[in-house]
């Protein structure tokens, strides 16, 4: 039976091992690094069709993220999807102008919000809403339109 | 009749076994508070439980994860997704045989050497030497074996998961050529925090408790001869995989669904 120091460092050196992993689990695996953990305030967007975007979706001004999906719900009143954004506290010079649409990383990617700036001199605050925005494109729509533009042009 | 007598007696002999299971898990946690006294008993266990079992988790989770790395790539790269095998190899890794295969290699390294020891301790009649002596035999030597094996499970599990991602990060970036910044990337990206992580590691507590409740309820319980010792100690290992896999589909339901 080895000494009882060295079973405490043997021991140490075990439950230290063992923290580390789950911290490196936590760090460098999953999205606790990259996690935005400041503050935010709300804007809403509302959009005829919303697609596959889901909460948690990241919103991103000119490709970088600047903050991300906080609600999805459906406005009864004008029939159209209401998205709550939680857009972090250090891009707070937004216009109130900008234009909000619905893009998908790569051809089935997930879906985003991208954001294109106005040219308001005012901005963005908790609340507001963006007036402009975008549907997600809906893979048979699109083909539909076309299927039907095929079928004008034969027509004619 | 005969037949109805013995369906009876292994019904009663089944729920008698059930019954001092439970009583023998009240007994070890009622030896908490002296345990908190006196730390250095768990130490000792943490050194047969843990450290001593690091090797085989070690070596396992490496290969694993290379194995996973391998398989991933072939069956990816047919769609053209080898981008995701981080995502693959992490989360397998981290939400499914994390856990599981830690709990088996556990019962295997660790339980079956905790049954095997009780059991002699038992048929040595070193237990009722401590009850002689007026030390409760159950707080002395089985409570640190009990809160020693829930706590090495979890980080066992962890430095498995740890290793296996490297592993699949071996074979993946430096044999297959995925790159690296888009196994890291993808896998930060898709793998939550709680959702994935902290689900996995409360199936390794809940495993960990399982494991080696059965493995000192087995030793606790056997048969005081040679004969009971052998049969405790197989017992531990297939009871606690067949506990393992039974409880994991459960947990996997409720988690992730």
């Amino acid at each position: 039976m080895p000494k009882t120091r060295q079973i405490e460092i043997l021991v140490g050196a075990f439950m230290a091992a063992g923290f580390l992993a789950l911290f490196f689990l936590a760090m460098q695996v999953s999205n606790l690094g990259t996690v935005h953990t400041g503050d935010s305030y709300k804007v809403l967007a509302r959009f005829d069709n919303i697609g596959g975007l889901k909460v948690k979706s990241p919103v991103t001004m000119a490709g970088v993220e600047v903050g991300r999906v906080l609600d999805i719900y459906y406005d009864a009143e004008d029939f159209r999807a209401v998205a709550v954004l939680g857009i972090y506290s250090q891009y707070d010079r937004i216009p109130d102008d900008t234009f909000a649409k619905i893009l998908t990383a790569g051809l089935l990617g997930e879906q985003y919000i991208g954001l294109d700036p106005g040219g308001s001199e005012d901005l963005l605050k908790e609340g507001s809403e963006i007036a402009v925005t975008q549907s997600a494109l809906v893979l048979e729509e699109v083909i539909g339109q076309f299927i039907y533009g095929k079928a004008q042009e034969g027509a004619n | 009749m005969e037949w109805l007598a013995r369906l009876g007696r292994s019904g009663l002999s089944f729920s008698a076994r059930l019954g001092r299971a439970n009583l023998l898990m009240l007994g070890m946690l009622r030896g908490l508070p002296q345990l908190i006294r006196r730390p250095r008993l768990l130490l000792e266990q943490l050194l047969s439980v843990g450290v001593l079992t690091v090797l085989i988790i070690a070596v396992s989770g490496v290969f694993v994860g290379m194995v996973l790395g391998l398989q991933g790539y072939y069956i990816l790269s047919r769609f053209g997704a080898e981008a995701t095998l981080g995502v693959m190899v992490a989360a397998s890794l981290v939400r499914e045989l994390g856990p599981v295969v830690t709990a088996l290699l556990f019962a295997g390294r660790a339980g079956s050497a905790l049954s095997a020891e009780i059991g002699l301790m038992k048929a040595t009649e070193q237990l009722s030497g401590l009850e002689m002596m007026a030390v409760n035999p159950e707080h002395r030597v089985l409570t640190p074996r009990l809160v020693a094996g829930i706590l090495s499970m979890p980080l066992l599990a962890a430095m498995f998961s740890m290793l296996g991602v490297y592993g699949g990060w071996f074979v993946g970036v430096g044999l297959l050529g995925v790159d690296e910044g888009t196994y890291w990337a993808q896998m930060q990206s898709q793998i939550d925090w709680y959702e994935d992580v902290v689900n996995g590691v409360i199936k390794s507590v809940v495993f960990g408790v399982v494991c080696t409740w059965i493995a000192i309820f087995q030793g606790y319980d056997c048969v005081p001869t040679s004969e009971g010792v052998s049969r405790a100690t197989t017992r531990t290992v297939v009871h606690s995989s067949l506990a393992v896999l039974g409880l994991d589909f459960v947990l996997t339901a409720l988690m992730f669904n």
